[in-house]
């Protein structure tokens, strides 16, 4: 076990590794670079203006040292102007001189954004807040209303509850967020239908999180998600009800109700749970699109503007972030996995 | 002249019976599903020792359901069959207008249903279809979006008005507005109503549907020819190779898709070439694919072979050499007289990466399969007659994974629409003025609370052309599972 451990985390980092340097490796396109450079300075620079930028901010030395200095084992770039000496880990406060060598990721310095003006652990850490209260609330209407579905879908096969849930899940796996987002807000919030229980946007909530505000983009990331769910619950659940030993809970006249909560249930659950956790990706994405359309400013709003404005290291922040997210999520699906189910073990 | 209604002179008959069966419909159904907790009557033992059973009042709330169900369709067929016989739009209403418009397709769609009915016994997977309900109406929607973007991009039949035209007046307009100023051979009504540039809803989602059809399958196409080519020997061969093209495909699998189009899907990596060489690998992978394929059936016969690799490579390698060849980008090697056509670089960008976000989930899919079907017997016979690795992989496996292969594909291009939409609702790749439903949904979003039919119009067409694949998709699925 703690062999297997151990290589899945030298994986995950493997992984996490290769994915920084890709998103580094695009956003330090000379073209990107341009972007910055005019995003900083002025909008009509000239290629001269722009090439001395960029070598007086250390973007001049080649793309695998720089990513090298973001990661914290190559020293940080300094540029001597004037007898000023700026500098990779030279701030404004801190004199040149008593400046560290290093100063990337593994020093715990995760740069500056260049759209907020601001830290940018900081802002990954209030914008992680704000989305992680979304998906708890997410997590805490899909997933019971999800399993509700699939159980009762698959209790059953092919009865007319079954049939009509089943449809209903494939209807909502067929709705991306962008989708039953704007039906929603045009149904429960707008002017036209007349309805107007929820508001249309949740900026709001990012304080004061009512019913009134929160709900809708809750219910649009959890709808896409739960008919997915509710399938593999509901497969699973249809699997486990052909089991002989329910056969035989039937046969001995055990009420179709205890078979359902006491013999069927715990062993139906584990292949949803598993595919709950490998979710997580997915939700990712729904949380970009539902930020963006409810205007709640969580991480995935946070990657929006990074990504319009080529802000480097929030990006990179942003994609390290949501990168250990997934591969956590993967991994505790795996030990959950082998935990819940005793035939497995791993050697 | 006054708006349209939406039912036209059908309306003030058949809507307070509409509603009356609506409202039916739900209190039975709620009832339906408040009395199945009910446990059922015991059955009465009547004499001669017969059992009866009497209808309880659940069985009575499942009939209401049913029959209110058939009442609304009726209605809604009426409306529809009303489009065609009234004379004059006026008349017709909104649903019977578009009905009316809509003409061709219901009948490419009649003629459809009817031959595949006819000869579904001789079909195969495709006949069995249609024994089942639920395939039947997925593959309906499907065919009913496809035959629309057929027509309206070939021969421009549906559309009423140009996509990108402008007509002063009409902004923000809801369904059924007369058009202001209407000449002699314009249509007299925006049917849907009017977006924020005062432009047909109607036409640009007509329009959006042929960018989507074109586009999505593919795009599909192409991620399950990467991602066979690379699953089959992944999971054929196994050891390093399976390791090393396993850790790619997770890599990518964990990287946020909105990230990756928002690095990708931007001009200036257009300009920097990244898609281009993408592109390059991407698209040789189905050449290698089908030369690998003819070469490992064909290889006893070298004149056969030749020719026929000769043939492949030089269509499709053309094909390719023009696809990949784009003036603007760094990837520019042929004379112009050579390349066939140029795809604008937004789209191909679009195309690129639809294709590499959904390859390494094919790849995943083929390999297991691999693996599950290379334990069986006919596996283990074609190599004890000496047959290459590659035939074994390509002649006996891929046929048999082909079942799984046709579901997957069918849910992926509803994907792939999903992750279109998802490009356009974030600005990225078209122009801001294609008629795509992702950018129309986001350019509506803004007045969403004021005016919603703008987003809500290419919203529904998305959906429901996702849905039917998906339904297609079980449908098939179950069919094929029968077997």
């Amino acid at each position: 076990m703690l062999l297997f451990l151990l290589k899945r985390i030298g994986t995950m980092l493997l992984t996490a590794l290769c994915l920084s340097f890709v998103v580094f490796f695009l956003t330090n396109q000379p073209a990107m670079l341009e972007k910055v450079a005019k995003f900083e300075g002025n909008a009509r620079m000239s290629d001269e203006e722009v090439a001395r930028y960029l070598q007086n901010h250390g973007f001049g030395r080649p793309m695998i040292l720089r990513y090298g200095e973001w990661l914290g084992v190559i020293p940080g770039w300094t540029h001597e102007d004037d007898g000023r000496t700026s500098g990779r880990c030279i701030g404004p406060q801190t004199a040149a001189a008593a400046a560290p060598v290093y100063c990337g990721v593994l020093q715990g310095n995760w740069g500056v954004s260049r759209v907020f003006r601001d830290d940018v652990a900081t802002i990954v850490g209030t914008r992680l807040y704000m989305t992680g209260k979304l998906m708890v609330w997410v997590m805490l209407l899909m997933v019971p209303a999800a399993l509700l579905i699939g159980v009762l879908a698959g209790m059953r096969e092919g009865s007319r509850t079954d049939r009509s849930l089943s449809t209903l899940s494939i209807a909502t796996t067929a709705t991306p967020e962008y989708v039953s987002g704007v039906i929603l807000i045009a149904v429960f919030a707008s002017s036209a239908v007349g309805l107007k229980w929820f508001k249309g946007t949740a900026t709001a909530a990012m304080e004061n999180a009512t019913f009134e505000n929160f709900f809708l983009p809750v219910l649009t990331i959890a709808l896409f998600g739960m008919g997915y769910i509710a399938r593999m619950t509901r497969a699973s659940m249809a699997e486990v009800m052909t089991a002989q030993y329910i056969r035989t809970a039937r046969l001995k006249g055990v009420t179709f109700r205890n078979i359902v909560l006491k013999h069927a249930l715990r062993n139906a659950l584990i292949a949803p749970f598993t595919v709950i956790m490998l979710q997580f990706p997915w939700l990712l994405n729904g949380v970009v699109i539902v930020e963006t359309l409810f205007n709640y400013k969580g991480l995935g709003w946070a990657l929006v503007q990074a990504a319009g404005n080529n802000d480097i290291d929030l990006l990179m922040g942003i994609s390290v972030v949501s990168v250990i997210v997934v591969l956590v999520t993967q991994l505790i699906s795996d030990i959950g996995y082998v935990y819940l189910n005793p035939r497995i073990r791993i050697s | 002249m006054d708006p349209l209604t939406w039912t036209g002179l059908l309306g003030p008959v058949l809507n307070p019976v509409l509603l009356a069966a609506l409202a039916v419909l739900v209190l039975a159904a709620l009832a339906s599903i408040l009395l199945s907790f009910l446990p059922a009557p015991d059955p009465v033992t009547g004499g001669g020792g017969t059992l009866a059973m009497c209808r309880s009042p659940a069985d009575w709330a499942r009939l209401a359901v049913q029959a209110a169900m058939g009442v609304i369709i009726a209605i809604a067929a009426i409306y529809l069959v009303g489009g065609w016989v009234i004379p004059g739009v006026e008349n017709k209403g909104i649903i019977g207008a578009l009905s009316a418009r809509l003409l061709p397709v219901w009948a490419a769609l009649a003629v459809t249903f009817a031959v595949s009915i006819t000869y579904k016994r001789r079909l195969g997977l495709y006949g069995k279809l249609f024994d089942n309900m639920i395939g039947m109406i997925g593959f309906g929607i499907v065919m009913f979006w496809i035959f629309t973007a057929l027509f309206a991009g070939l021969f421009d039949w549906i559309v009423t008005h140009d996509p990108l035209t402008a007509v002063s007046g009409m902004k923000n307009k809801v369904p059924g507005t007369p058009l202001r100023g209407a000449g002699e051979g314009d249509y007299p009504y925006y049917l849907l109503g009017g977006d924020t540039l005062a432009r047909d809803i109607f036409s640009r989602m007509v329009q959006g549907a042929w960018v989507v059809i074109r586009v999505a399958p593919l795009a599909t196409l192409f991620a399950f020819m990467a991602g066979i080519t690379l699953g089959l020997p992944a999971g054929y061969f196994g050891g390093r190779l399976d390791t090393g093209l396993s850790f790619l495909a997770n890599l990518i699998l964990a990287f946020p898709v909105i990230l990756l189009f928002y690095l990708l899907v931007t001009p200036e990596m257009v300009a920097s070439g990244i898609p281009s060489y993408m592109a390059i690998v991407l698209f040789i992978l189905p050449i290698l694919f089908l030369c690998v394929m003819i070469n490992a059936r064909f290889h006893t016969q070298p004149a056969r072979r030749n020719t026929l690799i000769a043939a492949i490579l030089l269509v499709l390698g053309w094909l390719y050499l023009s696809l990949i060849n784009d003036g603007g980008t760094p990837v520019a090697f042929l004379p112009a007289q050579l390349d066939l056509f140029d795809i604008p670089g937004g789209i191909l960008v679009v195309f690129v990466s639809v294709v590499f976000v959904n390859a390494p989930t094919v790849f995943r899919i083929v390999r297991g399969l691999t693996l599950d079907i290379q334990t069986r017997d006919y596996v283990a016979a074609a190599q004890t007659r000496g047959e290459g690795p590659w035939y074994i992989m390509l002649w006996e496996i891929l046929p048999n994974a082909r079942g799984p292969l046709i579901v997957d594909f069918c849910l992926r291009i509803g994907y792939t629409t999903i992750l279109l939409g998802t490009l356009g609702f974030f600005g990225l790749g078209l122009p801001s003025d294609s008629p795509d439903w992702g950018t129309t949904i986001n350019q509506g979003r803004k007045l969403l609370s004021i005016y919603p039919h703008p987003a809500i119009v290419p919203a529904v067409a998305l959906l429901s052309l996702v849905l039917g694949l998906n339904l297609l998709a079980d449908g098939l699925r179950e069919e094929s599972l029968k077997d």
